[in-house]
């Protein structure tokens, strides 16, 4: 993966540089030696990796406001970081960058449930911000599958989805406001409780710019009351075409699941023979997860049956109760580490109109073959977001190019047929290069002025989303 | 001016040398803007409607009564209920679907499925220099690059003219009822609408006007019933339920602001807290229609108090005078993020020709 060249002026400025951070937070908050900075080297995109210049690891939004300001006067990149669980590199520094990470400032600062809302510092994870509200019967809707550990910075910067966003959204739809740091130290509040804006909708350009316009360190987040129950049932088909048309139907007949997750075959063998969920041996199944009392369940999935029947699945499997619901959802959380047992893989994240998904799945099927390479898929098929895992082997020269060669024709695939590269796992470095598969130039040069006007010096998580080849000059200035 | 496609527009903003005032049907255009008109009605037609995938790609002068009556006929709709506004603001113009995205507009179900700006999935539209840029697309989840999607709903037409845009649709549900709820003040009357809010019974409005606090329910027909009970249960004052078509009146009401058309006096759309519903409006002898609990006020005012809202909100919200003489119409913000605004529309249009002076 081309990165652009280090800046030797930084590289050699790197004691004064670390003694100027040293000055301003206390000694444990910056971070230099080498051994210690192998952690922030990669992210959950682990093929590639490089130390950074230095880390540090702030606690107040006016350590970040400080330190920023310092690499705004030095020219010294900063890449910022939330727990590190980007697939897209994200969070992958260069070598005179500065690695901002925010997993100190994990604080709640605020509840309140008759408005409606959490405020949180940005390092705090997902999942610890529903167990913030859980007692009051409330969650926050987005979950992305590292919600255990992802970070609500992180999750902002990316724009993160997850498996129930069917209902609820992305994290856009259920951010509030942000306390956001400029690269000069600038500290500014965009949006706020209430929820609109009173201008521009700064916020909403914010969320899922990857870090690349300013540096989150608080957010109001949208808390809702939490369903009174959930219960997902299991259908077998035997194609993915059908598959395909059943979740086209149920969205058509106005049913809203809080999910529909698809597998595929191969994934589903590899699912069975790795958590023994129980599946029943065919080309595709959905889970389907509809929330409510037991008798608005009773009365969603009863509808569901009678518009699946109709596409004689192999199998229909209602849960009686919590184990075997529990059972229902056991392969689908369990498909990713399935594959993984299979080899090294690729995970994709592409967006498709649902529409196109026999298609799209007839065709990766056929690349398959033609790569040489095994492909599985599970993914989120209410809204199209695919996630195909191409398996390939690390150890094995050139099987690492062939997989990105592949991976490739897929995301163009999506775009070809109206999708798009990236649903919810963001371009960072790895579809930084596939940007003008879908956008022409001044589509591109319009979202790279908005980083001008953020960020003038471009030295904010500098070498993402955008084409090296485009972004050269202003990186330069 | 009034072209009839994109290229059409681009040209004519290219061959501009004097500001712009853009507009779609002209009946939610804020504040006195000069220059010349430049109409987008031209600029018409659905160009994918695919109700199995929940979509819709429209050109932005497309007239918003003819995109819901396409909708209604497959049993479909615009989630957030965009307001018409023309009897409030005394407007006889024909509200189109771009302006509805410029103007953000959302209605009471906002607060349950999220504003124009939530539904709204991609954008073309033309900058201040002719430049033609597409961002998003038709897909309901796409992270691809910088959202200049959500920036360019609400942002008036100050960045570049809106040509098309597409939306996520919702189907319409089999069933609908309100709880109307009578005999409590204004402070127990909005205290009810965040007690429902506040239950896992998935309300798709709630509202209080007239005396009368108004919670709506959506959805299969026996889980409205089995919510409209529990509801029933939770809330205080005199309830009754009104259903179907009668429901739907009342929320076009509400959607509309219908109950201060006829009030003398300016109008102000103040966005806040909840809690701080009842006394934002309190003290004035104002007028008021609550919206989204009380996230959103109407207020009828009588002239000149512009101040005193202004330092009413401050700290909880912001107010924004709808209709009424005087300004400053839109709110003031702080001064770092009104530098990024302006710095926004100096890179989309750099000659300042764009609805000059409006939204600050």
């Amino acid at each position: 993966m081309e990165m652009p060249r280090p800046d030797v002026l930084v590289l050699a400025g790197k004691a004064r540089i670390v003694a100027r951070l040293r000055s301003l937070l206390p000694g444990d908050s910056v971070i230099d030696a080498p051994e210690e900075l192998r952690v922030y080297e990669c992210d959950a995109l682990t093929a590639y990796r490089c130390p950074p210049l230095a880390a540090v690891l702030p606690r107040t939004t006016e350590e970040v406001s400080a330190l920023l300001r310092v690499c705004w006067e030095e020219g010294v990149p900063v890449v910022p970081r939330g727990s590190g669980t980007s697939l897209a590199g994200g969070a992958m520094p260069t070598a005179d960058a500065v690695i901002l990470g925010v997993s100190r400032m994990t604080r709640v600062l605020e509840t309140d449930y008759e408005n409606r809302f959490i405020r949180v510092e940005a390092g705090r994870t997902n999942l610890s911000v529903s167990a913030a509200v859980e007692a009051e019967g409330f969650f926050y809707a987005p979950d992305p599958s590292s919600q255990l550990a992802c970070a609500i910075g992180g999750n902002i910067a990316m724009n993160s989805g997850g498996a129930h966003c069917l209902k609820y959204g992305v994290t856009t739809n259920n951010l509030l406001g942000v306390r956001l740091v400029q690269m000069d130290g600038t500290v500014v509040t965009l949006g706020g409780p209430w929820g609109e804006p009173a201008g521009l909708d700064l916020l909403g350009v914010v969320c899922g710019s990857e870090g690349q316009l300013g540096v989150v360190t608080e957010a109001w987040l949208r808390i809702l009351p939490k369903p009174e129950g959930a219960r997902p049932v299991l259908v077998g088909f035997n194609s993915n075409e059908v598959a395909g048309a059943c979740v086209a139907d149920i969205i058509r007949a106005g049913l809203l699941p809080v999910a529909i997750e698809f597998m595929d075959r191969p994934c589903i063998r590899a699912t069975e023979a790795f958590a023994k969920a129980g599946y029943p041996d065919c080309e595709a199944l959905l889970i389907i997860e509809v929330e409510g009392s037991d008798a608005e369940i009773a009365e969603q999935l009863a509808r569901i049956k009678q518009i699946a029947m109709a596409h004689d699945p192999v199998e229909f499997r209602e849960a009686a109760d919590e184990d075997q619901a529990r059972r229902i959802w056991l392969g689908r959380k369990s498909a990713f580490g399935a594959m993984g047992q299979l080899g090294d893989y690729m995970c994709l994240d592409g967006t498709i109109p649902v529409s196109s998904l026999p298609h799209v799945l007839k065709r990766i099927g056929e690349m398959s073959q033609d790569f040489g390479l095994k492909v599985g898929n599970v993914f989120h098929a209410g809204d199209g977001n695919m996630h195909p895992l191409i398996l390939f082997d690390a150890n094995k020269p050139g099987d690492l190019e062939i997989c990105e060669a592949f991976g490739a024709e897929i995301l163009k695939l999506c775009v070809e047929v109206g999708g798009c590269l990236t649903g919810e796992h963001g371009v960072g470095i790895e579809k930084r290069d596939l940007m003008s598969v879908q956008f022409a130039p001044e589509d591109m040069e319009a979202q790279m002025r908005v980083k001008d006007v953020f960020d003038p010096k471009w030295l904010l998580n500098p070498a993402k989303v955008f084409p090296l080849g485009i972004t050269a000059s202003r990186r330069a200035g | 001016m009034r072209p009839t496609t994109e290229a059409e527009l681009a040209e004519a903003v290219v061959g501009a040398t004097a500001p712009l005032l853009v507009r779609g049907g002209g009946t939610r255009t804020l504040g006195a803007v000069g220059g010349e008109v430049l109409e987008t009605g031209g600029l018409t037609g659905i160009t994918l409607y695919e109700p199995a995938a929940l979509t819709l790609v429209v050109r932005a002068g497309t007239p918003l009564a003819e995109i819901e009556a396409v909708l209604a006929a497959e049993r479909q709709r615009l989630a957030f209920e965009p307001p018409d506004l023309c009897a409030l603001l005394a407007r006889t113009g024909v509200s189109t679907i771009g302006g509805v995205v410029a103007a953000n507009a959302s209605g009471p179900r906002r607060l349950q499925v999220g504003g124009a700006r939530d539904a709204l999935l991609g954008v073309r539209f033309v900058d201040g220099l002719g430049r033609v840029v597409k961002n998003g697309g038709r897909v309901m989840k796409n992270v691809t690059g910088y959202d200049l999607v959500k920036l360019m709903a609400g942002s008036r037409g100050v960045l570049g003219v809106l040509t098309e845009v597409c939306f996520k649709l919702q189907a319409i549900p089999e069933a609908e009822a309100t709880l109307v709820i009578e005999g409590l003040g204004d402070d127990d009357g909005l205290a009810a609408l965040r007690a429902a809010l506040g239950s896992p019974f998935d309300i798709t409005g709630a509202a209080r006007h007239s005396g009368r606090s108004l919670v709506r329910v959506e959805g299969m027909a026996g889980s409205v019933t089995y919510r409209l009970a529990r509801l029933r249960a939770l809330v205080p004052g005199d309830v009754t339920v009104v259903e179907g078509v009668e429901s739907a009146r009342l929320w076009r009401e509400v959607r509309d602001v219908a109950p201060l058309v006829a009030s003398e006096g300016d109008i102000w759309r103040i966005s806040t807290l909840p809690t701080a519903a009842a006394a934002v409006v309190a003290w004035t002898e104002a007028e008021a229609l609550w919206d989204w609990a009380g996230g959103l006020i109407w207020l009828c005012a009588a002239p000149g108090q512009g101040a005193d809202i202004a330092a009413t909100v401050a700290g909880c919200g912001h107010a924004t005078l709808i209709r009424g003489e005087g300004g400053p119409v839109f709110p003031p913000e702080a001064a770092e993020v009104a530098a990024l605004a302006a710095g926004l529309r100096a890179k989309f249009d750099p000659r300042g020709i764009l609805n000059r002076g409006m939204m600050g």
